[in-house]
């Protein structure tokens, strides 16, 4: 965005007939990249031979500012009408040439580019094939941009407002570091709480401070904020719009209390008679009430009604809760609402999922009963939790004597995960020390392929558990078994792995085993991605525009991600993505107005039968019909130039600016310079 | 339901209880079994150790005969040859079923490698295309395709009061080279069979280790001792009888019981059994057709136990719930497959 | 024939091994994590765990792995291919390894010495009648390979007959010469790749 060069305006020469434009064309090597497999020199040589073309020349860079001086220099010393580039693809430097034709007096949009390098120097190996594509490639961007037209970019207002999906550690910090700076943020979460996955923790590496004492305050921020407004236990359904005006549908599912009256004094909670599993804050370690909130710092306050284990909406009867709350907060007859939101961004922040131990048998979760996942054990550890810190035994009473902390379930492995999930190596430490700390006797053992503790201060911690006596044996675990080979192993979980350091199997005895489980793509995170219209990638987490230089950004403007929704990510990492997503969207706020590609469809009135079909197959709900004269008309503000129309419409009375139908064909005849015509034979 | 067969060369004599109780069993359950005529030894494990290509051959020359015969007939000209089925080929020893589905799956993968093993099945006028073929383990046919219903449906004396050890030892559910009909580190189809007959199966978390194969030939001291870890597991869950799906687990944890009791001191005294003999006991069959009094250890005083409680003293509560008073325990995680027991 | 495919890196013993195995055994890919070894079911018995085979296979030490017993004592139960979490297909790669130590004669040294003989004898029924020999493999086996253990195993040969689980002759398939013409091809295309 910061090519853009809005103050100087564009002074194009008037619209010569196409045999009177003088082309230039600029062959990039990209260091190696393309001059690896193209003859660039070759190909600028003969682009110069063609019709139109007044210059060519080949150059190591293009990019480089020398680069696009050489252009700047060329249009105005040689009278240039038309620039075709021959680089890379588009999304990486399109907005780069066009800054240099607009610096030198030519309309941006008569500038025309021919990806060489991910279409063809990265495609092959073939030299004289590539070296002929690219010619190919060359002469239809010639034959286009010589019947391109100048347009000007639509400029539209930047609704203020930001929509953020997600109230953990990510979304927290973006929506504090928004509201901090002016502007209105609502806050999305699909669960009845703000926190995330952090809440549950107890202590956080390297350090250990606390977690609630780190995070519950930017909770309470959040939810006292003039610029916050909280919606919990809702979610987005539907977007419309484009950047800087999208339009958003929030479903709010009923929590059956009524807000303004609730004091949160948490009576209904304690009375209600129906208490069940909690597989979703306490991971099947504890239990909570049909009517709860997911701990006792919740925010907001309001607790919510389990409709699938409430007595009163099973059975019809009950109304323990009703009865004795003092403010008559509890309404059953509550209905799930929908809210329109204006927004101008959208920061998508809504984390990961743990890894489901029970995809590996072996380890036997849920079938050896002191097997625990690492969550589990962070419930475990949590003074707000099942056993209310004590590290105990399944059997609630038992302190273990022995511990095996197993690295890598379901990460670094083909069958499950292949990459590595950063953040369990740090945390198996911090339980090592957390057993240490609870269970001053208890032997504790890290099985680990790599301890990988690249962070400030994570090698000192790893050096700090070392020296408290962890055993670290380096060997990814092959089972977890109860069957006893012989009497040291009678009644005892046997760990069995290859101690690789010496080359030998070893089998270790001990009470309870913690699975390190790895961080997963929420399940149903291409549901989400297609409901905001973003990328994922082959495991689910969402794709960034670029993953070094622009990871909280999407390739759809106005919509980014934070977080571990992104990839595997600490705390650490999430706090500075939120930050990195926020910063991005309050310098967006700043401009007022965003460009916006002038790329747009228009039809031409006369040539309109009213056939209306152009009206559905829109996304964007761009296109109305003016019934009285039975004409359609292609809002330009909405429009996103997606070309559905202009190929939909039968009369051929719609035309995609910057994609015209001659534009379009001369660029097909271009690319087909050397065939014999009439014999193109479709392989 | 049609299938071509493959009984292995164990099968013929060793376990010809295996292959009697077999027989017996598919003709209960309408599952027709056309022997592949004049196959040859798979190779077992001793082929691909000593001679790559012929171990390929070996069961090339198994499986073109076998595509060969069960070849869909084309009866109707008009049904285009995709829409016939792939014909199937039922193996009921594990080591025969990794061969023959390996040798498919790798020639399917391996243009190169299927080319030169053409190459020498050409010498004997042979040829397979891979693909032709659908290998399947005999457990695999009887669980999915007869089906545990209709099983189920057959049974006329339910094995109520045997406490059966499922062994699947490793090549039936590993390394799935046809796909894997169960899971290959726990499976549990053989346990649901053995409880739709009404036996009750323990806990074996042993189930899916291995026997040793052929290494009660080769080192004793290997063979021995991993045949004590799963007869030491079996017997800890009491265990009345351990039911099997391969020949050579049958024979090594059958036969070398006693070398095992000689060697640790120990007294174990598990008959091992196919799963097709206890099916056919509960069909109603006679113990004569299924081949029951041919394993060492004498499966006769366990099978008396049918029809009674089969309680234990004391169950060995490993990994359960303990439902006590004043029960502080933590909950277990949830098992999706529980609800189904 | 499957190193053909891949830029030829590593050891000219790594790319040996790949070569002589007939699908490509991915061994290239191993992190060393020690799967492999832990879930050997007789990993405690082998001089090497197989993971330190591979990592001797790529520093090229060629005649240390072809001696080691590790290959010999591997029972085919495929845990390790299974587990392996970058798919190498280990067993597959063992099998590679006892073929090159039989054809360098290096078997017989390591401490597993029965097991080629093993193989060979089964093998030599299969040659001979299409099918495996039980009563003819166990006691030429342990005729010629290990005469003194043969009181042992006596016993055992004696319950099979009485329980008719042993046939006292050979069951030869009908088209021998087929199969026989067949396995002749494949020792040629063997020798001649």
């Amino acid at each position: 965005m910061s090519n853009d060069q809005d103050q100087i305006p564009p002074i194009s020469p008037p619209h010569a007939s196409p045999d009177e434009e003088r082309v230039g064309v600029y062959v990039c090597h990209c260091g190696s990249n393309i001059a690896r497999t193209i003859a660039v020199e070759d190909v600028a040589v003969w682009a110069e031979q063609q019709e139109h073309v007044v210059v060519a020349r080949d150059y190591k860079f293009m990019c480089s500012s020398l680069g696009q001086e050489l252009i700047e220099q060329d249009i105005q010393a040689k009278g240039l009408s038309r620039v075709v580039v021959a680089a890379c693809s588009p999304h990486m430097h399109e907005r780069t040439f066009r800054g240099a034709c607009q610096r030198a007096g030519l309309n941006p949009y008569l500038f025309e580019m021919a990806n060489i390098r991910e279409l063809t120097s990265w495609a092959t190996d073939d030299r004289e094939a590539a070296t002929s594509k690219a010619k190919a490639q060359v002469k239809g961007a010639i034959e286009r941009a010589v019947l391109q037209e100048p347009l000007e970019p639509l400029f539209v207002d930047i609704n203020p407002n930001t929509l953020v999906v997600g109230g953990g550690i990510a979304g927290l910090t973006a929506a504090l570091e928004l509201a901090d700076s002016g502007y209105h943020v609502y806050l999305v979460d699909r669960d009845s709480s703000i926190g995330g996955q952090m809440a549950k923790l107890d202590k956080t590496f390297p350090t250990l401070d606390c977690a609630a004492c780190i995070l519950t305050p930017k909770m309470v921020d959040a939810a006292n904020h003039p610029n916050i407004t909280l919606m919990t236990w809702s979610e987005v359904v539907a977007v419309d719009g484009f950047v800087g005006n999208f339009s958003v549908q929030v479903r709010h599912k009923p929590r059956y209390i009524i807000e303004d009256l609730c004091t949160g004094c948490g009576t209904c909670i304690e009375k209600c008679p129906s208490r069940v599993l909690d597989q979703h804050f306490e991971v099947g370690l504890g239990y909570h009430k049909a009517i709860d909130r997911n701990f006792p710092q919740a925010v907001p306050k309001y607790p919510v009604i389990d409709t699938t284990h409430c007595i009163y909406f099973q059975r019809g009867k009950c109304r323990a809760c009703q009865v004795v709350c003092p403010t008559n907060a509890i309404d059953f007859t509550q209905k799930e609402t929908f809210e329109q939101l204006e927004v101008g961004n959208i920061i998508l922040a809504t984390g990961y999922e743990q890894f489901d131990a029970r995809r590996v048998p072996q380890y036997g979760y849920g079938r050896l009963a002191n097997v625990f996942t690492s969550m589990e054990f962070e419930r475990m550890v949590n003074a707000a939790g099942p056993t209310s810190g004590q590290v105990v035994l399944r059997d609630g009473v038992s302190a273990p004597q022995s511990v095996g902390i197993i690295h890598c379930v379901g990460s670094r492995d083909k069958n499950y995960n292949e990459y590595c999930s950063r953040a369990c190596c740090m945390a198996a430490l911090k339980f090592a020390h957390l057993v240490h700390e609870r269970v001053p006797d208890a032997e504790v053992y890290n099985f680990y392929i790599d301890i990988r503790a690249a962070g400030k201060h994570y090698e000192e911690f790893y050096h700090r558990v070392l020296e408290e006596g962890t055993h670290f044996i380096r060997g990814r675990v092959a089972e977890v078994t109860d069957a006893a080979r012989g009497p040291g192993e009678e009644g005892k979980l046997i760990i069995q792995a290859e101690d690789t350091l010496i080359g030998k199997q070893r089998r270790i005895p001990v009470d309870m085993v913690v699975l390190m489980v790895g961080m997963e793509a929420r399940h149903d995170s291409r549901n989400v991605a297609s409901t905001f219209g973003l990328g994922c990638d082959f495991e689910g987490w969402f794709t960034e525009r670029h993953a070094k230089l622009d990871p909280v950004v999407t390739m759809t403007e106005g919509i980014l991600i934070a977080g571990a929704c992104q990839g595997p990510k600490a705390i650490p990492e999430s706090v500075a993505q939120g930050s990195a997503a926020a910063a991005r969207v309050a310098g967006l706020i700043g401009r007022r107005t965003i460009k916006l590609e002038p790329v747009r469809a228009s039809i031409e009135a006369a040539a309109c039968s009213g056939c209306r079909i152009c009206n559905n197959v829109c996304p964007y709900h761009a296109i109305v019909f003016h019934e009285a004269i039975k004409i359609s008309e292609v809002i330009t503000a909405l429009c996103q130039g997606c070309g559905a129309c202009v190929a939909a419409c039968p009369s051929a009375a719609i035309t995609g600016a910057h994609f015209t139908r001659e534009q379009v064909l001369s660029q097909i005849d271009g690319l087909l310079w050397d065939m014999q015509p009439g014999v193109l034979v479709l392989a | 339901m049609q299938y071509g067969y493959y009984p292995g060369c164990s099968l013929e004599r060793n376990a010809g209880a295996y292959h009697d109780s077999t027989m017996a069993v598919a003709g209960v359950l309408g599952l027709q079994f056309t022997e592949v005529d004049d196959w040859n030894c798979c190779g077992a494990t001793e082929f691909f150790s000593v001679h790559q290509m012929q171990a390929y051959a070996l069961t090339g020359r198994n499986l073109a005969l076998a595509a060969d015969q069960f070849a869909p007939k084309a009866a109707l000209p008009v049904i285009p040859v995709e829409a016939a089925e792939t014909p199937q080929l039922v193996a009921p020893c594990s080591a025969c079923y990794l061969n023959l589905s390996k040798v498919d799956r790798y020639l399917a993968s391996s243009p190169e490698l299927a080319a030169k093993v053409n190459t020498a099945l050409d010498a004997g006028g042979l040829h397979y295309d891979p693909g032709s073929l659908r290998v399947r383990h005999l457990l695999d046919v009887v669980v999915n395709d007869a089906g545990y219903d209709a099983i189920a449906a057959r049974v006329q004396r339910a094995l109520t009061g045997l406490r059966v050890a499922p062994y699947y030892g490793c090549l039936v559910v590993r390394p799935g080279f046809q796909g894997q009909f169960d899971d290959p580190e726990y499976p549990t189809t053989l346990d649901k069979l053995m409880r739709v007959l009404g036996a009750k199966v323990v806990d074996f978390p042993l189930k899916a280790h291995c026997c040793g194969g052929h290494m009660t030939q080769i080192s004793e001291d290997v063979a021995l001792e991993l045949l004590r870890r799963l007869l030491k597991n079996a017997a800890e869950y009491q265990a009345d009888v351990i039911v099997t799906l391969c020949p050579m687990c049958q024979l090594n944890l059958d036969v070398f019981q006693s070398a095992v009791n000689r060697r640790f001191g120990t007294n174990f005294n598990l008959p091992v059994l196919f799963f097709t003999q206890l099916m056919g006991l509960a069909f109603g069959l006679a113990p004569e057709r299924l081949g029951i009094g041919k394993e060492f250890v004498a499966s006769r005083p366990a099978l008396a136990k049918i029809g009674t409680s089969g309680e234990v003293e004391q169950e060995r509560a490993v990994g359960k719930r303990a439902k006590r008073r004043n029960d502080q325990s933590l909950p277990m995680p949830y098992m999706p497959e529980e609800e189904e027991r | 024939m499957s190193a053909s495919k891949k830029p030829a890196r590593g050891s000219v013993f790594f790319h040996e091994v790949v070569g002589a195995t007939a699908v490509d055994p991915h061994l290239e890919a191993c992190l060393q994590c020690g799967t492999c070894g832990g879930s050997c079911p007789s990993g405690n018995d082998m001089e090497h765990t197989p993971r330190t085979l591979f990592a001797m296979i790529a520093a090229g030490m060629r005649e240390t792995v072809l001696r080691s017993n590790t290959p010999w004592y591997c029972v085919s139960c495929y845990y390790c291919t299974e587990r392996c979490p970058q798919e190498v297909h280990i067993t597959d790669v063992m099998y590679t390894l006892k073929r090159l130590a039989i054809k360098e004669g290096f078997s017989r040294q390591s401490s597993a010495a029965q097991a080629p003989a093993f193989s060979e004898t089964f093998m030599e029924h299969v040659e001979r009648y299409g099918r495996s020999f039980e009563l003819g493999l166990i006691t030429r086996y342990f005729l010629r390979h290990r005469p003194l253990d043969t009181v042992k195993i006596a016993p055992i040969g004696a319950g099979m007959l009485r329980r008719k689980r042993f046939d006292l002759t050979p069951r030869k398939i009908r088209q021998i010469d087929q199969l026989q013409a067949i396995l002749a091809r494949a020792d040629e295309l063997e020798r001649s790749p």
